[in-house]
């Protein structure tokens, strides 16, 4: 029945995708926690530009800015990203680039609200004991507000990877774009599907039941 | 203090702010001096570029359809994804096994599917087994993967929003005899509503940003595609993406912004449970609050 298969890299498809989304959420963490010490820190341009820059990526399709990334920064302006003649590799590193760029938006959101379920009383006394701004936020909020952001991340980072798919519009051969192909190719619609859909359920499923288990036991409880 | 992280500054944290401040405006100047260099050198500022987005022409011919495009789509998949998600959100809480199970099957099933993918599987399907006309596909293809992926979100949607009310609302409603169907349809559905409108606009925002999938991946003729077509024709590729980033985010904005403020209106209203919903707490509230399977899907906003 599934003979269709044949041919067709399926699993090295869904490879791309998990690798797409490892190394995303591994540039989001980053970019987002960056930006969401800014929208906290004590520095009003600082602020300003986090919040601007939250509003503005949040508000783009993804979409917007994958196309851009290829027709924009690669064909206009030259960008490279260090794989000038390979055009998959290319295509490949500016997914993982608009992907980043869009997902540490909403990893910045998640973690201010964690920020925000400190209660004030533990900033105060740190400041009673005379911590500064970036001591504070490293010892004594970021711990905690991590810890109770498990939950809301492990929700961008499920989002994160139902959004690689989007990587097939510039041609970067994951999941979607073969399925694209086999769908136009092959007679059975339905299996196909079923097929892919089984595999985004079989690589998200696990992710929400080991983060929730997660946070629920890493939580801080008050 | 906005920040429960520091105090109003003193004189020596009001001179280090000022400090970074200055440090960071300069790397910020740094940066966006760069980029007018590169855009520059490219030849991008050049006048003739931008020159047709001042024209009624660049406007008439493309990029007005193409939003219209986008929001007709948008509406036509919030206005049939609303009371399908309603039906299943409802059909969760049912007390019977045999509702609630394939409810859930169904609704953790197109929440954990990439709404690509569900727009490709819908254009094959209406290109093999309907007779959709080819210039029809695009948009039904577009909007069923959007109902079915949205249509579940606002099942969780409805789910929280009446698990978020007071208990003694169905215990009362039980006291003076109600049956279940008129504790839902008297009592609860109607206060679940308007804990639940800012959260449902706020999902618009996420259905208008997928419509532009479709235009990449099946040919829909939506913003983002229309703005191809412009950018071939004027040859101005960077300033076309400049114009249609910025129509979404106004776009969006309106609409995130709408939300907000009819939260802030129902939380100050007396005549409801005070029980709100907006986009953040759907992230909060559907793993633990709901008792769901720790979603398979991001609950509000991506």
């Amino acid at each position: 029945m599934f003979d269709f298969l044949e041919g067709y890299d399926v699993l090295g498809a869904f490879w791309m995708t998990v690798k797409l989304t490892v190394l995303s959420a591994l540039g989001s963490l980053v970019w987002g926690t960056l930006l969401a010490g800014m929208r906290v820190s004590p520095v009003p341009l600082m602020r300003g530009f986090g919040t601007a820059y939250v509003n503005f990526v949040r508000n783009i399709p993804l979409t917007v800015i994958i196309v851009f990334t290829s027709l924009g920064l690669a064909d206009i302006f030259g960008m490279t990203m260090g794989a000038a003649d390979d055009f998959d590799t290319l295509s490949f590193r500016l997914a993982v680039l608009g992907l980043a760029a869009y997902t540490a938006a909403f990893v910045c959101e998640a973690i201010r609200s964690g920020i925000n379920t400190v209660p004030v009383g533990q900033a105060e006394a740190a400041r009673a004991i005379g911590l500064s701004f970036r001591q504070i936020l490293s010892l004594i909020i970021l711990p905690q507000a991590f810890r109770s952001v498990i939950g809301p991340l492990a929700n961008v980072l499920i989002a994160l990877t139902k959004n690689t798919t989007v990587a097939a519009a510039i041609g970067v051969a994951e999941a979607a774009t073969l399925m694209k192909e086999m769908i136009e190719n092959e007679a059975q619609t339905l299996a196909i599907g079923a097929v892919f859909a089984l595999g985004f359920v079989v690589l998200t499923l696990p992710t929400g039941l080991i983060l929730g288990w997660l946070s629920k036991r890493l939580a801080v409880k008050r | 203090m906005s920040s429960i992280l520091y105090d109003t500054p003193g004189p020596r944290a009001k001179r280090r702010n000022v400090v970074f401040s200055v440090i960071f405006f300069v790397l910020l100047a740094l940066f966006l001096w760069w980029i007018w260099q590169t855009m520059d050198e490219k030849g991008q500022l050049r006048w003739a570029l931008w020159k047709p987005f001042t024209e009624s022409q660049a406007w008439t011919t493309y990029l007005l359809p193409g939003l219209a495009n986008t929001l007709k789509a948008a509406a036509l998949a919030m206005v049939i994804a609303l009371p399908l998600g309603a039906f299943f959100g409802i059909s969760r809480l049912s007390d019977h096994r045999w509702v609630r199970g394939p409810a859930g099957v169904v609704v953790e099933f197109f929440r954990a599917i990439p709404v690509l993918l569900l727009m490709l599987f819908a254009n094959e399907f209406y290109d093999r087994y309907t007779n959709v006309s080819s210039e029809q596909r695009p948009l039904y293809a577009v909007v069923t993967g959007l109902v079915l992926y949205n249509a579940s979100v606002l099942a969780e949607i409805v789910r929280a929003g009446i698990l978020s009310l007071p208990k003694g609302q169905s215990e009362a409603a039980m006291a003076v005899g109600l049956r279940k169907g008129q504790t839902m349809t008297n009592v609860l559905l109607p206060q679940a509503v308007t804990a639940m409108l800012p959260a449902i606009v706020s999902q618009l925002v996420v259905i208008v940003k997928d419509t532009a999938l479709g235009g990449v991946m099946i040919g829909f003729t939506e913003l983002l595609n229309t703005r191809g077509t412009l950018a071939a024709n004027y040859a101005n590729v960077v300033q076309s993406f400049v114009v249609v980033a910025v129509i979404y985010i106004v776009l969006n904005f309106i609409l995130t912004s709408f939300a907000s403020w009819l939260e802030g209106r129902l939380r100050r209203s007396k005549k409801s449970t005070g029980a709100v919903l907006s986009a953040e707490d759907m992230e909060e509230l559907n793993p633990a609050a709901t008792g769901g399977t720790y979603g398979t899907g991001a609950g509000g906003g991506i």
